[in-house]
């Protein structure tokens, strides 16, 4: 595991609401080794393997209070794949200060901008509203994004949307053997069939047999900001999507 | 006595020793083809059917029978045992049902609550039961066996073996195999640090008869294969059920990661018999040879493989051979009399080593590093417990694999603890969760399943069926010359095991983790398969 930087710590306080608890960077660093050892087995090393689940995100669905993270690392959640674990109430505390910690754990290089001047950006200048608003269905909301992205993961889908796309938001392109060219949003797929929601927001359900072409774009829909936002611009942007932490 | 009486008391007599399976009646599998004995379909490991009713010209009509669901959201991975028209299967992770193969009814269930402390790696499951005259055998995941009456599912029997400790993460995820008048099993939790073994039981009181510690300790043949004191915590599970050759009087076994999983630094060696198959005589426990696929491995290559054991012709004479496709993404055909390896060549992208010499060793292996190395195949491999298929009528090796899978591993610290995870750093990889998804989003680049038809005789690839998503189902093979297996998608399919060609399928709603069966009640002949948390049991059409 990285070394977390002592600013970390600070971070980690001041960020976390539900914070009750200050953690040392030993804490961390002995939490990312129980995590690894452990947790990530199914959790996977982000902790988003488990569906519906970020353990990264700094909030959590059942519990609010580092104590209530604790207590389920501790004793499972019955009636799931989570179990019970024979760790020490500190050593459960350790695993929780790097799951408090690994969603700032980006920002130990990155320089913060004005919020303010990056929401007029969002909306203004950079247009990402248009297609990032809460109700649309073919890119992420954002509403929750600095709760479950680093600052650094952000700035990098800034300039470089195309380098790691989210698995729920891939576009397809299709071609039918009656000469019809569907696009769209890529829902599902099997050997037989694929799920789309096409370009009019049309659900759509394909059989494969019918289709003489079929891709999945690695280009992302959405434009670089690479030589669009200075440098400056993109710090704020960054900023203000860290202050979108949303509910969850 | 009566004559009535007496004709009474000979058909009760007659009908109450047809019902007993004798260990010969296992060694004669295929002359009951309506029964479906032990986990592999016969002692050999074929999966198998001799039932030829469904035909690849018949197949389209098949029609759903029934459908058991399981009060279970844990993985159905159990393969049914069937006897005389009544299914005996395992409802995860340790109830035993007994069900009408016709209608799906249950007879009975028994209920079994398991230590909350079991802790098996990858959910709570369990792949099947072994049957001995009137009595079903079954592993728990508290590292407990329990002998059932198969006729009410009373308890016969239930005892702690003996250092299979839930606490340090032993467990019995395994279908027990019979050998002559023994249970043979052995315990996962390769990836907490246990020392694995094998031990046979006897069936009529649970008392273990012998054991064979997969670790060899100190001062035994292979115990400075691990250093220091390594050894102890060196893993070599047992979780996937071996295969009995009656003529050489062996039993195979496959063995799982050496522990910690991906950091091999204190353990070095090449950790004997962890990645092996290891051939024991049955009377004694002892050891009478071994092949270890992956020296010293460092990405969890387990070779929890079922040994497949097939007469061929090999190079212009006779033959007896194991056919082994392993997690390292080599598959093998060796000499099951002496473990000589015949030939080993790659199913997938291998990128571990950079092939295998004369004898079969790995050359050329590379290690995790710190920064993290990207190695094909994937951490769950080129295939895995998935169970394969040989089939006498096309001579062909039928094997589940994943195509293109990598991940990144990063070697990170590991320290013993008991009862946690052993492994180092867990790896990262385009694969999604090993629980399966409902959906399927990914590139064809970041891997998928597919079928492979291998020929034993030339190593070569006879045909492929590649499948969009990834798979964890076995393979079945009927004398028909039907295949039939599943996916991550959720459909039951067969294709033509000669050539391949898809020639039914039918969504079943959850992801198939499990391999297929085939039994007959009177003329009928029925293929089940579990998916999701339900088996499903097919028959044509009336």
């Amino acid at each position: 595991m990285k070394i977390i930087a002592a600013a970390c710590a600070v971070w980690l306080t001041a960020a976390s609401a539900s914070a009750q608890h200050v953690y040392t960077n030993a804490d961390v660093e002995n939490g990312a080794r129980l995590y690894s050892a452990s947790c990530a087995t199914c959790h996977g090393p982000r902790g988003d393997m488990v569906r519906g689940v970020a353990l990264f995100g700094g909030s959590f669905r059942r519990a609010t209070t580092d104590d209530d993270v604790a207590r389920i690392i501790l004793g499972g959640i019955a009636g799931t794949a989570m179990p019970p674990n024979n760790y020490s109430e500190a050593e459960a505390g350790m695993i929780v200060a790097y799951l408090r910690g690994s969603a700032s754990r980006g920002g130990v290089n990155f320089t913060p901008g004005d919020a303010a001047r990056g929401r007029a950006i969002f909306d203004g200048k950079g247009r990402c509203a248009t297609c990032h608003a809460a109700t649309s269905r073919t890119a992420p909301s954002l509403a929750d994004v600095g709760a479950i992205r680093r600052p650094l993961e952000i700035e990098q889908a800034l300039v470089d949307p195309a380098a790691d796309i989210n698995y729920d938001y891939r576009f397809v392109r299709a071609v039918t053997k009656g000469g019809e060219t569907v696009t769209g949003r890529l829902l599902n797929q099997s050997s037989f069939s694929v799920q789309i929601l096409d370009s009019s927001e049309h659900l759509r359900s394909l059989d494969k047999s019918d289709l003489k072409e079929f891709t999945v774009k690695t280009t992302s829909e959405m434009p670089s900001y690479r030589g669009v936002l200075d440098a400056q611009e993109l710090a704020d942007v960054v900023t203000y999507l860290m202050t979108r932490r949303g509910q969850r | 006595m009566t004559a009535a009486r007496t004709l009474l008391v000979a058909f009760l007599l007659s009908a109450s020793l047809a019902a007993q399976v004798s260990f010969d009646r296992l060694l004669r599998s295929s002359a009951e083809p309506g029964n479906w004995l032990t986990y592999s379909g016969n002692l050999q490991s074929h999966r198998h059917s001799p039932l030829t009713q469904v035909t690849p010209a018949n197949v389209k009509n098949l029609d759903l029978q029934w459908v058991f669901q399981s009060l279970s959201l844990e993985k159905f991975e159990a393969t049914p045992i069937a006897l005389d028209g009544v299914l005996y299967t395992v409802q995860p992770p340790n109830d035993v049902v007994a069900l009408d193969g016709a209608t799906g009814r249950t007879y009975w269930t028994y209920s079994y609550k398991p230590s909350t402390q079991a802790r098996p790696c990858c959910g709570l499951v369990n792949r099947g039961l072994a049957i001995l005259g009137d009595t079903l055998f079954m592993g728990t995941i508290d590292g407990r066996l329990v002998a059932l009456d198969a006729k009410s599912g009373r308890e016969i029997w239930n005892v702690a073996v003996a250092g299979a400790r839930v606490e340090a993460g032993y467990n019995f995820t395994v279908a027990p195999l019979v050998v002559k008048n023994m249970i043979v099993v052995g315990p996962a939790g390769g990836d907490f640090g246990i020392r694995g073994f094998i031990a046979a039981f006897d069936p009529a009181t649970g008392r273990e008869k012998w054991r064979f510690y997969t670790v060899p300790g100190p001062g035994e043949p292979g115990n400075t294969t691990w250093a220091k004191d390594s050894w102890m915590h060196g893993g070599a599970s047992v979780w996937v059920t071996g295969s009995y050759d009656p003529d050489l009087n062996l039993m195979y076994w496959g063995t799982g990661n050496p522990g910690p999983d991906w950091n091999g630094d204190g353990r070095m060696g090449d950790n004997l018999y962890a990645d092996s198959v290891i051939a024991l005589d049955p009377d004694t426990g002892k050891l009478k040879w071994h092949f270890q696929f992956t020296p010293h491995d460092e990405f969890d290559y387990d070779s929890t493989q079922v040994p497949v054991l097939a007469d061929i012709e090999w190079q212009g004479r006779p033959r007896k051979v194991m056919l082994w496709a392993n997690r390292n993404g080599f598959w093998y055909v060796l000499d099951r009399a002496t473990g000589e390896f015949l030939s080993g060549k790659p199913f997938t992208k291998v990128t571990w080593t950079s092939g295998l010499d004369a004898k079969g060793r790995p050359q050329h292996q590379v290690t995790p590093t710190a920064d993290g190395l990207v190695v094909y195949p994937h951490l769950a491999g080129g295939t895995n417990w998935y169970s394969p298929s040989f089939s006498p009528r096309t001579g062909l090796f039928y094997v589940p694999t994943w195509q293109d899978g990598h991940a990144t591993f990063t070697k990170g610290p590991a320290e013993y603890v008991e009862g946690r995870a052993f492994i180092g750093t867990f790896p990262t990889g385009t694969t999604l969760s090993i629980n399966g998804t409902q959906v399927n989003r990914r590139l064809p680049g970041e891997g998928h399943g597919a079928i492979l038809a291998l020929d034993p005789k030339t190593g070569d690839k006879k045909w492929e069926f590649a499948m969009n998503d990834i798979t964890d189902a076995g393979v079945l093979t009927t004398a028909s010359d039907l295949l039939f297996s599943g996916g991550r998608e959720g459909f039951f399919f067969a294709l033509d095991a000669r050539t391949g060609a898809l020639l039914w399928k039918a969504p079943v709603g959850g992801i198939v983790q499990a391999a297929p069966m085939s039994y007959a009640i009177g003329r009928r002949q029925y293929v089940a398969i579990a998916a999701g948390n339900s088996l499903y049991s097919y028959a044509l059409k009336p």
